[in-house]
């Protein structure tokens, strides 16, 4: 922690992921409202081969990593979606078989690259895309996430009463002739912008928890849509500024901690301290209702 | 003394076929998900079992890490219920926490050993022939496969012995808890023998795609039959060929065994999702455009029936005429005036088209089902 402020490099690392941090946890509250945590964690999964089919054909470019994954993860939905549609196979399984699938297939490529050096895989480091490594973060893509992140968020704030209309009374949005398909699929969109420029620092496997965590702390919080997404920005930023100290801290020589961990517990910590507080609170009004009424 | 790819072909195929024998009851209890979460959870099961043991080849670490993968379903239910999170929102945030638990753990204290972090990740099969069973001076063959046998000797016996109790638990879990048969108990069962293969497939294919053994082969025996116990025995042959076809081309690429072995069960689903034989996107896109047929038939025979001995009848049912009144496109109509005509359903005489006696019966009978039915005569098809 000392060392904290005369690393300039852990400074603009923290930057990054606090950054990460705030969108992924503002549009993260949306999933968690519209019950679509687990689209996130399909969507990242997905993402891995797009990574991978990116680097094999365009080489060693995080921008079009970015648009790989992006578009890997908008097939697995749309397959979901279909598969859903048109056959017997449950939301469930089919959520989850076509995770696994995409996953094995990415992590296929993984290992070919790996094995046959394709682009000079070992000097970019692909792996940091599983498990998230902040620590490689350059400049460029602290600027990719300030861009995407920022814009992610100012379209969210323009359309913000639609999308809380969409979130919490579909039907009736439909009725007031809002277009609520082209709506949903940009809502998803956004989410899909929040995964992608997460997957470096935090990896495929965890990027879906800081979605879910950040914004199922703040839901104990408030009953509020706008206090409980700026609640939900504020831990997803902490999460990313701790997480990144913290990985900091435990890695010595020859031993790195990856980020992906760190800054998931790190959430997860504000998850519990949260979880524990609404209890609290529902016990104590309990049992001041309880007091009151003799009298 | 056995080679080490069949042996690894053996023990994916073992692996397969006891995720199988199991997957096909979550896919049907919609608990596909669960598997996922176990899937995630045993890492740390398996972590914090290793720092006890000191030893990757106890059965005590098989069996403590499946007891973490129980408790952990019990937590999420437990948190569900608590109505904190809505059911989605606990499974998205316990098996990440405890996965990244295990991460963080695994790469603090186990960078140095057997357990490091790729192996974690991806399950290595490639490796598991190092580890063997050694009975006095006899080389038995590898630690995995015995475990991975035990263990489909165990899910099979399960199955079979309680196959009708699983069977009303999965379909009528109310009247299975009326009967008195304890679908909770059923329940914990179950998930315990998931949480024991995941364990046990754990090396060979890794926590990720345990879900994928688990679920996609299910999945495609679900499109192939109606019946159960079928779908039992499709699914375990279903994933017992994916993994022989996926060990072959991993080996033949060198690349990642399980990750082959997913992307060819992922292949095998489409497959079926395409061309099963009666669930299958080929057979459902046939069936609706033979009911479309069958319906414009009977419009055009009605449409005939309608105008038949009215002043407009001549003008009503000129064949080339015919697609304006039906508004139909022409060809369509060309091609329906045909089937029609080499089913004796009417004939064409000079321009127009004259329904047959037969014809005229069938276009009677429709609309005597449809007047019966809602009292209106069908008056859609006169254009």
């Amino acid at each position: 922690m000392f060392s904290f402020f005369d690393n300039p490099t852990l400074i603009s690392v923290a930057l990054g992921t606090a950054l990460l941090g705030a969108v992924s946890g503002a549009l993260g509250s949306f999933a968690v409202l519209r019950r679509q945590s687990l689209l996130g964690d399909a969507l990242s999964h997905a993402a891995l081969p797009g990574i991978a089919l990116a680097f094999l054909f365009f080489g060693n470019s995080p921008l079009l990593f970015l648009v790989g994954a992006a578009l890997a993860g908008w097939v697995a939905t749309l397959l979901v979606a279909l598969i859903v549609r048109h056959s017997r196979v449950p939301f469930d399984s089919a959520l989850g078989g076509s995770l696994a699938v995409f996953f094995g297939f990415g992590l296929v490529l993984m290992t070919y690259i790996r094995k046959h050096n394709i682009n000079h895989a070992s000097s970019v480091g692909l792996e940091r895309y599983l498990y998230g490594q902040a620590a490689t973060m350059l400049d460029s893509d602290l600027r990719a996430i300030a861009i995407l992140g920022g814009l992610a968020l100012v379209i969210l704030a323009l359309l913000w009463k639609e999308m809380k209309l969409l979130s919490f009374d579909p039907e009736y949005a439909a009725s007031l002739g809002y277009p609520i398909r082209g709506l949903d699929t940009l809502l998803t969109a956004l989410l899909v912008v929040a995964i992608v420029i997460g997957l470096q620092c935090v990896g495929v496997v965890l990027m879906s928890a800081l979605i879910v965590a950040p914004a199922a702390a703040a839901r104990q919080w408030s009953n509020r849509l706008g206090r409980m997404v700026l609640i939900a920005a504020g831990f997803g930023a902490a999460s990313g500024v701790i997480g990144t100290v913290l990985s900091d801290q435990l890695s010595a020589p020859g031993r790195i901690v990856p980020t992906g961990p760190t800054i998931v517990l790190a959430a997860i910590g504000f998850v519990i301290v949260s979880f524990l507080w609404r209890s609290l609170r529902t016990r104590i009004s309990r049992r001041a209702l309880r007091e009151e009424q003799p009298a | 003394m056995i080679p080490d790819s069949i042996e690894i072909l053996l023990m994916l195929m073992l692996t397969a076929a006891s995720c199988s024998l199991l997957g096909v009851f979550l896919v049907l209890k919609k608990m596909a998900l669960l598997s996922d979460a176990i899937g995630h959870v045993l890492l740390l099961g398996i972590v914090l079992a290793y720092f006890v043991t000191g030893d990757l080849q106890s059965i005590f670490l098989v069996i403590g890490a499946a007891l973490s993968g129980l408790l952990l379903v019990a937590l999420v239910e437990w948190l569900a219920r608590s109505r904190l999170v809505k059911e989605d929102a606990a499974i998205g945030l316990a098996f990440p926490a405890l996965f990244a638990l295990g991460i963080l753990l695994a790469s603090l204290y186990c960078s140095h050993t057997h357990l490091d972090i790729d192996r974690v990740f991806f399950g290595i099969p490639e490796l598991a022939p190092l580890q063997r069973v050694i009975i006095g001076v006899y080389d038995v063959g590898m630690f995995s496969r015995w475990l991975m046998t035990g263990v489909v000797v165990l899910n099979a016996a399960f199955i079979i012995l309680f196959f009708k109790e699983l069977k009303l638990a999965t379909f009528d879990a109310a009247l299975a808890a009326t009967l008195g048969f304890y679908p909770v108990v059923l329940h914990y069962a179950l998930l315990g023998l998931v949480s024991l293969t995941a364990v046990a497939a754990f090396e060979a294919v890794g926590p990720v795609l345990v879900v994928g053994f688990m679920i996609v082969p299910p999945a495609t025996a679900y499109l192939l039959t109606d019946r159960l116990h079928r779908m039992v025995v499709y699914s375990v042959c279903i994933g017992a060929v994916g993994s022989a076809i996926g060990a072959q081309v991993a080996q033949y690429f060198d690349v990642n065994i399980a990750g082959t072995v997913a992307t060819v069960l992922g292949i095998q689903f489409a497959l079926a999702f395409i061309f099963a034989p009666q669930h299958g996107r080929v057979v459902q896109i046939r069936q609706r455009l033979r009911q479309r047929r069958e319906f414009f038939e009977q419009m055009l025979l009605i449409h005939l029936l309608q105008h038949e001995g009215t002043p407009e009848q001549e003008e009503e049912s000129r064949v080339a005429g015919l697609h304006e009144h039906l508004r139909r496109s022409p060809r369509e109509v060309a091609r329906i005036v045909k089937s029609i005509t080499r089913k004796n359903l009417a004939i064409i005489s000079g321009t127009s088209l004259d329904l047959t006696l037969m014809g005229r019966e069938q276009a009677q009978r429709v609309i005597g089902v449809a007047s019966s039915s809602d009292g209106l005569p069908s008056t859609t098809a006169t254009g």
